[in-house]
């Protein structure tokens, strides 16, 4: 036998479709890049509690209440699935919380952006969520294994979350004309932004090429925008809404949609820290974490106390 | 343990139904057992994915390691007799 060449053997992996485990020889640049992405993502979804989290006091029904409510816990778990899948990487909870709420670390974009109107609740749901249900049905299948798992299980839990959006649209696209107005105001104002999410376009995506080498992307940011364009169009048409894109029109030859680009000069302002939000949410973060502070050390100093009465018995 | 961090990290497992294996669903981070418990329950069984919980300290966990995957199981390949397939028994005697 003779000498193992790692690297031959995780690209054997990935060449295979195999899952590559916490355990297993893989390439620094490789770790690096997940824990990036994994924390990143891992932000999005608790920064993600907030924009939703400020209509729960407001929501105008008991039934709306609940489903409000259950959808920010849901995210709050996502977050709380990948920070562990994160975790199996090497980095600590406490360096990416750290990151976090210092404004080092990065978090979708999308959650820069203020919900205004009780129809942003709904766009929310319906088109962003929408969107990252995109991204993530592809992550199922991402190269890393607990990664890939946290993704299925997200999934099962994600699809509520648009379907309560779109439900939420339905009743103020068909409501009085006030609600239906209310309902296209939203829907202005969050169409680029959720396209945003993506990411950058192909030609300037730093990153997306060692990405889909290493198959923790299946798809690029374009591709999945066009599927997200085509899916969403006949969703819109049904509520009798526009999109806010003169140039948006049905493409036979390519049996898809083109559309207009959104401002990328915004993108990278909002990613800069120069959004409307992004003070408000850094904020909120820090003022949760520091108001829990207390809680933490109670619960260590019972556990640990737990612990001395354990080993004196 | 820093003086503030999440609490040490816990491995949870979920039985679906009465009788069925308990399976490895993920991990939390909680200060002790109860809590490990109550956050297992919030974070994993919220639709009702499971009948039953066990939530198991990190450090508890003795694992094998992939470099090694093929020589730790090396001793059971060669063992075909193992198998049910290995036996000739003859038509007619019905199955078995
Ligand atoms: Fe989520
Ligand atoms: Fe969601």
């Amino acid at each position: 036998m003779g000498v193992i060449n790692f690297e031959d053997l995780f690209e054997a992996k990935l060449a295979k479709n195999d899952m590559i485990e916490p355990k297993d020889w893989m390439p620094e640049n490789y770790r690096k890049h997940l824990i990036r992405q994994i924390s990143q993502h891992a932000h999005s979804e608790i920064v993600g509690m907030l924009p939703e989290g400020n209509w729960i006091t407001r929501a105008p029904s008991l039934r709306a209440k609940l489903v409000l409510l259950a959808k920010v816990q849901d995210e709050g778990g996502h977050g709380l699935y990948l920070y562990t899948a994160a975790e199996s990487l090497g980095i600590s909870r406490d360096e990416m919380l750290e990151a976090l709420l210092t404004g080092k670390a990065k978090y979708s974009s999308i959650f820069n952006y203020p919900t205004l109107t009780w129809a942003d609740v709904g766009a929310v749901g319906w088109l962003v969520d929408g969107a990252a249900i995109m991204n993530q049905v592809m992550l199922q299948r991402t190269s890393y294994g607990p990664y890939a798992r946290a993704m299925v299980r997200i999934c099962k839990e994600e699809s509520f979350h648009q379907r309560q959006g779109y439900e939420l649209m339905t009743h103020l696209a068909f409501g009085t004309p006030a609600q239906k107005e209310m309902a296209q105001d939203a829907l202005n104002r969050w169409w680029y932004p959720t396209l945003m999410m993506f990411g950058p376009p192909d030609s300037e995506s730093p990153n997306s090429e060692n990405a889909i080498k290493w198959r923790i992307k299946r798809e690029t940011n374009d591709q999945l925008r066009q599927r997200f364009v085509n899916q969403t169009m006949p969703q819109i048409e049904y509520l009798g809404l526009t999109v806010p894109d003169k140039n948006l029109k049905w493409n036979e030859a390519k049996k898809g949609y083109d559309f207009s680009e959104p401002d990328w000069v915004e993108f990278k302002n909002v990613i800069k820290g120069n959004g409307i939000c992004n003070k408000e949410r850094l904020l909120s973060r820090n003022k949760s974490h520091k108001e829990g502070e207390w809680v933490r050390a109670a619960a260590m100093a019972y556990a640990k106390k737990q612990n001395e009465n354990y080993e004196a018995a | 343990m820093s003086k503030d961090s999440q609490g040490p990290l816990w491995e949870v497992f979920v039985q679906k139904k009465a009788g069925q294996p308990f399976v490895h669903c993920g991990n939390l981070h909680a200060f002790d057992k109860e809590m490990a418990l109550q956050n297992a329950r919030d974070l994993y069984t919220r639709r009702g994915e499971g009948m039953s919980l066990w939530v198991v300290p990190s450090t508890a966990i003795v694992a094998s390691s992939p470099e090694d995957m093929g020589s730790f199981f090396e001793p059971s390949n060669d063992k075909i007799y193992r198998h049910p397939t290995f036996y000739q028994i003859p038509d007619g005697v019905g199955h078995m």
